[in-house]
């Protein structure tokens, strides 16, 4: 069973793409919450243009997406200087660039979960909270998004999927540095690329199909766990 | 307390044009589906924003749209118990009881919560999800938890209607109770004659969106303002107190306007105040004393007046005691029997036809 050991720098691919998978599903969650809730809830002039520039990423060839990044959250793009020149943080060639690229490639499928999720909740409940004395705040945060639980689970879960299999975005974006932006798909791709490293592609592989199966299995039974509490 | 509510407002063919004023106690608003009872219900909890309207409670205005005045439901403190329950299913009858507790003034104590609890008889049901709760029960934590949030005022929009008879019987002896035992004023929305008769001291009758008369039951629920099928259910209301029960035969006798009315009803005790709704149908009409009856009250008394409903039917309105007794019957009957007003009758009326 020796060759299911994983050398050093296989370690470092896995470690560092769950990493970047955490991150870019924790931080882009409230977000994916209020674009749900907009979404699903507001009525507003050019909703449409909104849903559309959301679901962009998926539609989109990755490696697009990935250059438009480069040009606005590279060093010398509009945002990306404004953020180094005032907080100091950078995105380009780091591994918070590569949390960014699966970020915002996860979210169409983080916001259309919960959207669909929060559009099913029975706005007469959110009526009669109100009538109890729960201010609109209130209400969405003790009825809206307990009964929205089940979507956003199955929401960072497939965020959570799609981040730890990003490829072609964040290669773009922040290239392929071993350490810092190689993430587990980048290390399988150079690995297949070089004689002798298909071995370590395989190890590697096995660990993706693990990890992946473990998020599957993981989102069923969170979800099955929130619908009964939901629908009970 | 005194509220007042005025709406105008027009939806397509649909116009609504009224104007309310309430005082304590039960005030019900009476008529048919699609005659603007919930819009009107809906503006005075402020879940909807009419075109005009205003809407005052004692001194406060809560809408006032020539001034843009609106005060959002959470801050009018207006209990509001809807057709379906509307409970939170991802919480526990407890939890859902206690929702309103969250934003209410912290004045009132534990003994008010033992005490709502004991009022609806829910206490079995505190661990249960909603969604293992019958429709009774589910109602009846409705009216908990608006009670609950300690409201200034209830509003009951048709809480029986989605009920079986027998689950509505199970549910109006708490709502008795709960005109009786507290002093929250309540609007109550019905289609129901006997519910209204039962429950309010002020009936609005609504047709087409308008209000189309306002007063007692007695006064209101009768006549022309009711559809046929309304009017078979029409009948005398009388307010009394229980004077003693027969738990062996499970009849009660209740003192009602200077009557003494024998009740089919195993679950009144003594003492307790109670309105007895009598239909117009169940009432029959005697020239002499009748004997050998199995119906228990026989009231003496003196015909008022004979209205002709067309159709063949009668009603006659018999005095007695202090109580005025409407009894229908066909003018076929009317006429052998010579009935005119001013002549003494016996009305005779069977104590289960009272069965509550």
């Amino acid at each position: 069973m020796d060759w299911l050991v994983l050398s050093e720098e296989e370690w470092v691919a896995v470690r560092l793409s769950l990493k970047v998978a955490t991150v870019a599903t924790l931080c882009s969650l409230p977000v994916g919450i209020a674009v749900a809730y907009l979404l699903a809830r507001g009525r507003f002039w050019g909703k449409s243009l909104v849903n559309g520039i959301v679901h962009l990423p998926l539609i989109l060839p990755p490696v697009v997406t990935g250059f438009l990044l480069l040009l606005t959250f590279g060093r010398r793009g509009a945002v990306g200087q404004f953020l180094y020149d005032w907080f100091a943080i950078s995105f380009s060639f780091r591994w918070t660039g590569a949390a960014l690229a699966s970020a915002i490639m996860g979210f169409p499928l983080m916001v259309r979960s919960i959207r669909l999720s929060m559009e099913a909740v029975d706005q007469k409940l959110e009526e009669a909270a109100g009538t109890l004395g729960a201010a609109p705040l209130w209400v969405f945060l003790t009825v809206t998004l307990p009964l929205t639980l089940p979507g956003i689970v199955a929401g960072t879960i497939l965020a959570f999927a799609k981040a730890m299999g990003e490829f072609g975005a964040t290669i773009t974006f922040v290239s392929n540095i071993p350490g810092e932006t190689q993430t587990l798909s980048a290390a399988i791709y150079v690995l297949t690329q070089v004689p002798g490293g298909d071995a370590g592609a395989l190890r590697l592989t096995v660990v993706a199909i693990v990890i992946s199966f473990a998020a599957l299995l993981a989102s069923e039974w969170l979800a099955r766990l929130a619908a009964r509490r939901v629908d009970a | 307390m005194r509220l007042f509510v005025e709406v105008r407002q027009s939806l397509g063919a649909f116009h609504l044009d009224a104007s309310i004023a309430a005082d304590g106690g039960v005030t019900a608003l009476f008529g048919r589906s699609g005659s603007g009872k919930t819009s009107l219900m809906r503006v005075i909890a402020g879940l909807a924003r009419p075109q005009w309207g205003r809407v005052v409670f004692d001194e406060t205005v809560l809408l006032d749209t020539e001034r843009s005045i609106f005060v959002p439901p959470h801050k009018r403190r207006f209990g509001y118990v809807f057709q379906e329950a509307r409970l939170f299913p991802h919480l526990s009858v407890r939890g859902n009881l206690g929702y309103g507790r969250w934003f209410s003034p912290p004045a009132r104590d534990r003994e008010d919560y033992d005490r709502v609890v004991e009022l609806l008889g829910i206490a079995p049901l505190l661990d249960r999800a909603p969604a293992n709760l019958s429709g009774g029960e589910r109602q009846r934590v409705a009216i908990g938890r608006a009670l609950l949030a300690s409201p200034q005022l209830l509003l009951m929009d048709e809480p029986l209607a989605s009920l079986d008879e027998e689950r509505k019987g199970e549910i109006l002896p708490y709502l008795e109770r709960l005109r009786n035992e507290t002093d929250i004023p309540i609007v109550y929305v019905s289609h129901s004659v006997a519910e209204v008769g039962r429950l309010a001291d002020r009936v609005a009758i609504m047709a087409g969106g308008r209000v189309a008369a306002i007063g007692t039951p007695s006064e209101v629920l009768k006549g022309k303002l009711l559809s046929a099928h309304e009017r078979r259910e029409s009948g005398s209301i009388l307010a009394g107190i229980v004077r003693s029960v027969d738990g062996q035969h499970g009849l009660a006798t209740v003192a009602a306007d200077g009557l003494l009315v024998a009740v089919s009803d195993p679950a009144l005790h003594e003492g307790q105040s109670v309105r007895l709704h009598i239909p117009e149908r169940d009432v029959m009409i005697a020239t002499v004393m009748p004997v050998g009856l199995s119906a228990l009250n026989v009231f003496e008394g003196v015909i008022s007046t004979l209205e002709d409903e067309g159709s063949g039917v009668v009603r006659v309105c018999i005095a007695s005691g202090d109580a005025q007794i409407f009894a229908r019957v066909t003018a076929f009957s009317c006429e052998r029997l010579g009935l005119i007003a001013g002549r003494p009758v016996y009305a005779v009326v069977k104590s289960v036809a009272l069965a509550r």
